[in-house]
């Protein structure tokens, strides 16, 4: 059962992510994306990683992609939606980016380059000290400094982002 | 496992069915005391005192004629609806309703599943609401329907912000995100005592979140004619109606939980107490509806941003410091 719910998942995640590129209304490709995001969130339920799952919900699907939907709906959708592709040089480049792209997932996985060394944290252990309270504890020990970083740029695109909109309105 | 199946779905029919009725006799109990209030009878002629007038309701909406506009999205325009309903319905399914009780010999948790991350598990659910108004809005093609689209995904966004904030004090108290931990943490004194500024903090955005009287913004008749659903008609309209009348139970079930000691009480049995602090709180959002006008949007945007923000995050850093202190 496990290994069927995980195959629906993934094809489902698939599926959708590929459906937000080829969808030519901008607002269906966000309610694409949005499933390709529950999709993962499920994923992550299947690896006990709840608080992550969670997490991935409410941040990803909940906040950034409602803002996402405001802005498309502001657009002028029937204009973008006549826009032809352009074939030619970009679909080249493409193609071949995709290909290099392929060539390296081949040979990290299939080469066993990268070899998975299993770490301290199984998920009996996980689910023995409480699956939020582990993240947290890791978060304000370990990856203390990356942590505080992260915030720090943050608040740096939320002050620039800040300047930004207000020199246009001045 | 056959057993434990047929007591979870007895279970979740139970609950399904009283959150349901529940919603249904909400809409008669707002109509009663609004009209009360304003010092009218409301309901008097089907049934007793009007009791019956929310089944005659039901059965109108469900034999009305179902319009679906000539250029609007007719995929997204039919998935808004249940978009809108189903994170309103799922979001009870881990909040205790009580303790245990004995049936046949058997002992049965009175709640449907106690997850780990309980009250992020209705964060998530409640995040995914907003959709069914933003899809609405745009997919009817109509300018009203769009504008409270764009409200209601600003609205819902900054007072989301606002509400998670507000219980991080709770959280902190409790040492768990499960509701029924949290329940358990308020055996000695209620959250409400320790945590005020957070219980009012979530008061005021669980009032914005469900887009009630005085942020009913993304609706607001005299302005938007009717917001978000305008073009919609039968039973889409009813389950809209449903998924805010649900979202209320919900968030009132929420507070009862988180501030005012889920199911605890002397006296009464549990579950009789989780009901009269639920539908105490559901008073308490007819009562704001009757009594307060409604926001400007501006207000309602700096409001959320520049007082209950700031407030919030004083808040977690106040119960921070003095937990350190202790």
């Amino acid at each position: 059962m496990e290994l069927g719910l995980f195959i629906v998942l993934a094809l489902v995640a698939m599926a959708s992510a590929i459906a937000v590129i080829i969808q030519r209304n901008p607002v269906y490709s966000a309610l694409y994306l949005i499933l390709t995001f529950l999709s993962l969130a499920g994923l992550y339920l299947q690896l006990q990683a709840q608080f992550i799952a969670a997490i991935q919900v409410i941040v990803y699907a909940g906040a950034i992609m409602v803002l996402f939907l405001f802005v498309i709906m502001l657009l002028d959708l029937r204009k973008e939606e006549q826009r032809a592709v352009k074939g030619g040089y970009q679909l080249l480049i493409g193609l071949l980016l995709a290909a290099i792209l392929l060539g390296e997932l081949g040979l990290v996985f299939g080469g066993g380059v990268l070899k998975g060394v299993p770490g301290e944290f199984s998920p009996e252990k996980v689910s023995a000290l409480g699956n939020t309270q582990v993240v947290g504890r890791l978060l304000f020990t370990d990856f203390l400094l990356p942590f505080e970083l992260t915030s720090v740029i943050l608040l740096v695109a939320i002050v620039g982002a800040i300047v930004l909109a207000k020199r246009r309105l001045d | 496992m056959f057993e434990f199946i047929i007591i979870m779905l007895v279970k979740i029919a139970v609950v399904f069915g009283a959150l349901l009725l529940t919603v249904a006799y909400l809409t008669w109990l707002e109509r009663k005391v609004i009209g009360d209030i304003q010092v009218r009878l409301g309901p008097m002629r089907v049934g007793y005192h009007g009791l019956l007038q929310p089944i005659a309701d039901g059965l109108k909406l469900l034999f009305k004629e179902d319009i679906i506009p000539a250029e609007a999205d007719r995929t997204v325009y039919l998935l808004a609806p249940l978009v809108a309903i189903i994170p309103a319905l799922i979001s009870f399914a881990v909040i205790p309703f009580g303790s245990q009780v004995k049936i046949l010999g058997r002992t049965i948790d009175l709640y449907i599943t106690d997850v780990n991350i309980g009250i992020l598990f209705i964060f998530a659910v409640a995040s995914l609401g907003v959709y069914g108004i933003v899809l609405a809005g745009w997919s009817s093609n109509n300018k009203y329907s769009l504008l409270g689209a764009m409200r209601s995904s600003a609205q819902m966004i900054s007072y989301e912000l606002s509400m998670g904030l507000s219980i991080v004090g709770v959280l902190m108290m409790a040492q768990s995100l499960s509701l029924v931990q949290i329940v358990k943490a308020q055996s000695v004194v209620w959250f409400i005592l320790l945590q005020p500024v957070g219980f009012l903090i979530y008061l005021i955005c669980a009032v914005a979140e469900t887009n009630r009287a005085p942020f009913d913004l993304p609706e607001a008749e005299t302005e938007l004619v009717a917001g978000f659903h305008v073009e919609y008609s039968s039973m889409k309209f009813a389950l809209f109606f449903l998924a805010e009348y649900a979202n209320i139970v919900t968030v009132s079930a929420l507070a009862t939980t988180l501030f005012l000691g889920g199911w605890q009480g002397p006296l009464l049995p549990p579950v009789a107490w989780f009901l009269l602090k639920v539908f105490a709180f559901i008073f308490l959002f007819v009562w704001l509806r009757a009594t307060l006008p409604r926001f400007r949007y501006d207000q309602l945007m700096g409001f959320g941003w520049k007082v209950l923000l700031p407030v919030s995050l004083a808040n977690i850093l106040v119960t921070g410091l003095i937990m350190a202190w202790r």
